[in-house]
């Protein structure tokens, strides 16, 4: 029993928070009652959502991806910045930081690209109390149109211009959102910390279009028929925000205190984006699913899994699975994994099998009741033996011993078997395997030691056409 | 055939009958279909599959439920199983593609696979369409089909999709059989069984109802058809041979589910004792239930181990007040004019396995009706009276010998499925041994006349 106690107390760019878990600048941190029963709830700060010149919204504003009846796996939004009056904003972030002192407020702010306009939004901004201010230049719909929000993030000029001069004026740190839609994300990351940015925080929604309805032929969210572009986020963005991440990470010119964002929805989620550098993490679509409620088992798991793990704060942990993260050149190509399939917990639905033979290397075979190894027989072929065979209705006294067959025992004709000598180890068939610890990929000794492709290059051991031609990385 | 009234519209059961056999599986609506769809694995060469014994390919036609494409759900089960919409209902699923499904193995309830395949066809059904297949460019070929049960119609269905006339003959006055007469109406309503023949109908299935078959009849069958099959399915269910059975009041289970399902009984007396333990024996006892009686006692000679009432079915039969006798057997049936009762004695295995009646065990349980289930008897007699120049039908304890892959008799003009060549057993293995012998059939045809 470990006596560690953990804590999610933790500083993010200067700023004291009380956890790690922000509401990202959206609906749900439109108002201060809203963000007031947030802190409530337990979250340790919120970005208000942006604050600029009152915009018009349109109605309908979201739609979303359901995977196998499972909602809102991925979710788009239409809607712009907010639509309430800039005083009213201010107000309110006056009112919740007198109420909660200890929470942090975070300005997310949007305003025309001059210089006078940014100073005086930043000076409101901190005048009304916010902790820190996030720049959105990542707005991915509207708002870019008129020359803001994610038209800026992606001209790293512009985002180096306008960083400065909000930091021209700031008292408080200023956090550069930082958009997706983008080849390079490094580039407006170097960007904004040329212009001098405190903290940086990604990634703003991406680009999308959800999906067309067959019936209609319109696409969703549905305005009168018509739809835009739209900004994705949810659970199905998550791999895509982690990479960013580890970009911006891992580059020394981009480098600063990150806040993740890129559909978190619980600890664990948070605790990969912390892994990989992040110093707070920010959630919205869960909190727009479920309600602000799931930040109790965000602050709960997290901190278990530290407990566990020997981590006393989030800094014991923070980056520690950047190094983990290499160009492919450095991976040891003489590391060779194989699938075993455990007899035992295979439940015989032999997805791993047709997934190998269509989408893999063709080393999965059905022949265990075979007298010998038969790597002969095709998909094709036992299918064709299958719709061959007569069955029948097992009745109680015609067919003694066929009704109480044990149907927790797998036969052994439908447990696959991997052929060791030709698995490449490409994991697929432990992917699409549904039964948890049933195929494991394992290692087998090579007895060669590690060799990455640059090392083999080095040695001048590599075909000529497969050598690096052009530097990807600068 | 344009004025015929279609057969759904023929029911002659009275409402207040219907509604006392309520749906056993009540529909799924659309979104619990596909959030059961989805827990589908989509099993590579899926034992539930194999346990069909029409083969349908259960994980495609479930995932074409998740995907939306209810039209062609119900064509990858109609492809399979002419009879899907009723085999949805009447089958035991729980020892067929259920009892086979994988997730037993993942501790996991199995898949719902046959409410999924009732929502796939009654989907078909609501939408009004045809079925989606077209007969087949004309042959000129002709085959009789000798009775118009699942067998029959299943061959007659592969058939016509080959271009083969198909002639179906019925002592009954509506086509399906036993799955028209003889499922449990909460399991398969009688409209739904002829809704689906309906439908099959439209491939240009001729019916002649109402005619029975006899040797002789059988000669000029032979004779007019190019070939002939035999789905004639059982006879009638076996006496006890014991004091009392002509008495009133004393029926069968068949007998009495057909009278319900044809509105020719609507109600039953207070107490019933059914004799033997078979599916049927329980599907006549919960008829007796819900037609009335007030006490249903099930009398089988051995114990609740041997019976052949499959484990769900006599949990159902328990759940719905059906009380049961073991170790018992009737030795006379008790009344003056019509039943009063039945006397019964208690039976005791001896240690070679046979059972003797205890002494002095003899007693009487009051009844006023008593529905004999003891097994059906084969209905083959008129085979072996039918002479024929090219051959002979052979029979083995009455039942048809076939050659399991296509059907063929031993007679090569004859081919014949379902229960009057498996001894009876489900609707599904009827209309497995049908489409075999369609295909066996157009196989022989095409062979036969290629070279003739």
């Amino acid at each position: 029993m470990s006596s560690l106690k953990s804590t999610l107390e933790t500083t993010f760019c200067g700023i004291p928070c009380i956890n790690p878990f922000w509401l990202a600048s959206a609906p749900p941190t439109n108002c201060g009652e809203q963000i007031m029963r947030a802190f409530d709830a337990g979250w340790g700060g919120a970005v208000w959502k942006t604050i600029g010149e009152p915009i018009t919204n349109v109605s309908s504003r979201y739609s979303s991806i359901d995977w196998e009846g499972r909602r809102m796996m991925g979710f788009n939004n239409i809607e712009l910045i907010s639509d309430r009056p800039i005083e009213v904003n201010l107000r309110e972030i006056a009112e919740v930081k007198r109420r909660y002192p200890k929470h942090v407020v975070i300005a997310s702010l949007m305003v025309e690209s001059k210089r006078e306009t940014w100073h005086e939004m930043v000076q409101r901004a901190e005048d009304a109390g916010a902790d820190g201010l996030e720049l959105n230049f990542g707005c991915p719909h509207g708002m870019s149109e008129r020359g803001m929000g994610s038209a800026v993030g992606q001209v790293p000029e512009y985002c180096e211009q306008i960083t400065s001069w909000a930091k021209e004026r700031a008292r408080t740190p200023v956090i550069v959102k930082l958009t997706p839609n983008i080849s390079d994300i490094r580039m407006p990351a170097r960007a904004a910390k040329r212009g001098g940015a405190d903290a940086l925080s990604a990634i703003n929604t991406i680009n999308s279009i959800t999906g067309i309805d067959l019936d209609t032929l319109q696409p969703n969210p549905n305005v009168d028929g018509k739809s835009s572009h739209g900004g994705y986020c949810g659970p199905a963005v998550k791999p895509i925000a982690l990479n960013m991440v580890q970009q911006v990470q891992a580059d020394p010119e981009s480098a600063l205190p990150l806040s993740g964002i890129g559909g978190i929805g619980s600890w664990r989620d948070a605790a990969e984006f912390i892994l990989l550098g992040c110093g707070t993490v920010q959630v919205c679509t869960a909190a727009m699913h479920y309600g602000y409620r799931i930040v109790e088992d965000m602050q709960d798991g997290l901190l278990s899994w530290m407990e566990d793990k020997g981590y006393r704060t989030i800094e014991d942990f923070r980056g520690l699975s950047l190094p983990n993260v290499v160009e492919w050149k450095k991976l040891n190509l003489n590391y060779q994994i194989i699938a075993r399939i455990h007899e035992d917990l295979c439940i015989g639905c032999q997805l791993c099998y047709t997934a190998c033979w269509d989408g893999a290397h063709q080393c999965i075979h059905l022949d265990r009741a075979a007298a010998i190894p038969d790597t002969t027989r095709t998909p094709a072929m036992v299918e064709a033996e299958a719709a061959r065979k007569i069955s029948t209705t097992p009745i109680p006294k015609l067919d003694a011993g066929t009704l109480d067959g044990d149907t927790a025992v797998t036969p052994l004709e439908r447990i696959p078997r991997v052929d060791e000598h030709h698995c490449v180890g490409c994991n697929l068939c432990s992917l699409v395997c549904p039964v948890e610890g049933c195929i494991t990929m394992e290692r087998i000794d090579s007895s060669l030691p590690a060799e990455s492709w640059e090392e083999r290059g080095a040695k001048g051991a590599t075909p000529p056409g497969g050598r690096e031609v052009m530097n990807t990385n600068t | 055939m344009s004025e015929r009234i279609p057969f759904f519209q023929q029911s002659a059961i009275p409402p207040e009958v219907i509604e006392r056999f309520g749906d056993l599986h009540p529909s799924f609506d659309r979104q619990a279909a596909v959030v059961e769809a989805n827990r589908c694995l989509y099993c590579f060469d899926a034992p539930c599959t194999g346990a069909c014994p029409t083969h349908i390919d259960v994980p495609s036609f479930i995932k074409k439920i998740a995907s939306g494409n209810l039209k062609g759900s119900a064509r990858t089960i109609l492809d399979a199983n002419i009879l899907g919409a009723s085999c949805s209902r009447a089958c035991p699923v729980e020892v067929l593609c259920e009892g086979a499904c994988v997730m037993h193995r993942y501790n996991k309830q199995p898949i719902e696979i046959g409410r999924l395949q009732r929502f796939a066809m009654d989907a078909l059904h609501k939408s009004g369409a045809p079925l989606p297949f077209e007969p087949g460019a004309d042959t000129g070929l002709k085959v009789g089909l000798v009775g118009a049960g699942p067998a029959s119609l299943a061959c007659a269905a592969e058939l016509r999709r080959r271009g083969i006339h198909a002639d179906l003959y019925d002592a009954r006055p509506l086509p399906g059989g036993l799955n028209t007469y003889g499922v449990a109406e909460y399991k398969l309503p009688l409209v739904e069984s002829l809704r689906e023949i309906e439908m099959l109908a439209q491939l240009g299935v001729q019916f002649y109802f109402e005619t029975m078959i006899d040797a002789e009849k059988l000669a000029e069958i032979e004779h007019t058809y190019d070939a002939v099959f035999l789905g004639m399915g059982m006879g009638a269910i076996h006496r006890l041979g014991i004091g009392g059975e002509e008495l009133g009041g004393v029926t069968n289970a068949l007998d009495l589910i057909a009278g319900y399902k044809s509105g020719k009984i609507t109600m039953v007396p207070r107490r019933v004792v059914v004799i033997g333990a078979g599916n049927t024996a329980i599907d006549a006892a919960i008829a007796a239930r819900r037609l009335g009686a007030e006490e249903v006692q099930i009398v089988y000679r051995r114990g609740p181990e041997q019976m052949s009432a499959f484990k769900f079915e006599y949990e159902h039969a328990r759940a719905e007040g059906v009380k049961f006798l073991w170790h018992t057997q009737p030795t006379e049936i008790l009344g003056d004019r019509s039943v009063e009762g039945v006397e019964l004695i208690r039976l005791e295995a001896t240690e070679d396995g046979s059972i003797v009646a205890q002494t002095d065990s003899a007693f009487c349980v009051e009844a006023d009706l008593i529905v004999l289930s003891i097994g059906q008897s084969t209905y083959t007699a008129f085979l072996d009276e039918f002479r024929s120049k090219s051959g002979k039908v052979q029979l083995e304890r009455g039942r048809v010998v076939v050659d399991r892959m296509t059907g063929q008799t031993t007679h090569p003009k004859f081919f014949a499925g379902g229960d009057c060549t498996n001894g009876g057993r489900e609707v599904v293995d009827a209309v497995a041994d049908g489409k075999r012998a369609g295909i066996g059939i157009a196989a022989w045809l095409e062979a036969h006349h290629v070279i003739a």
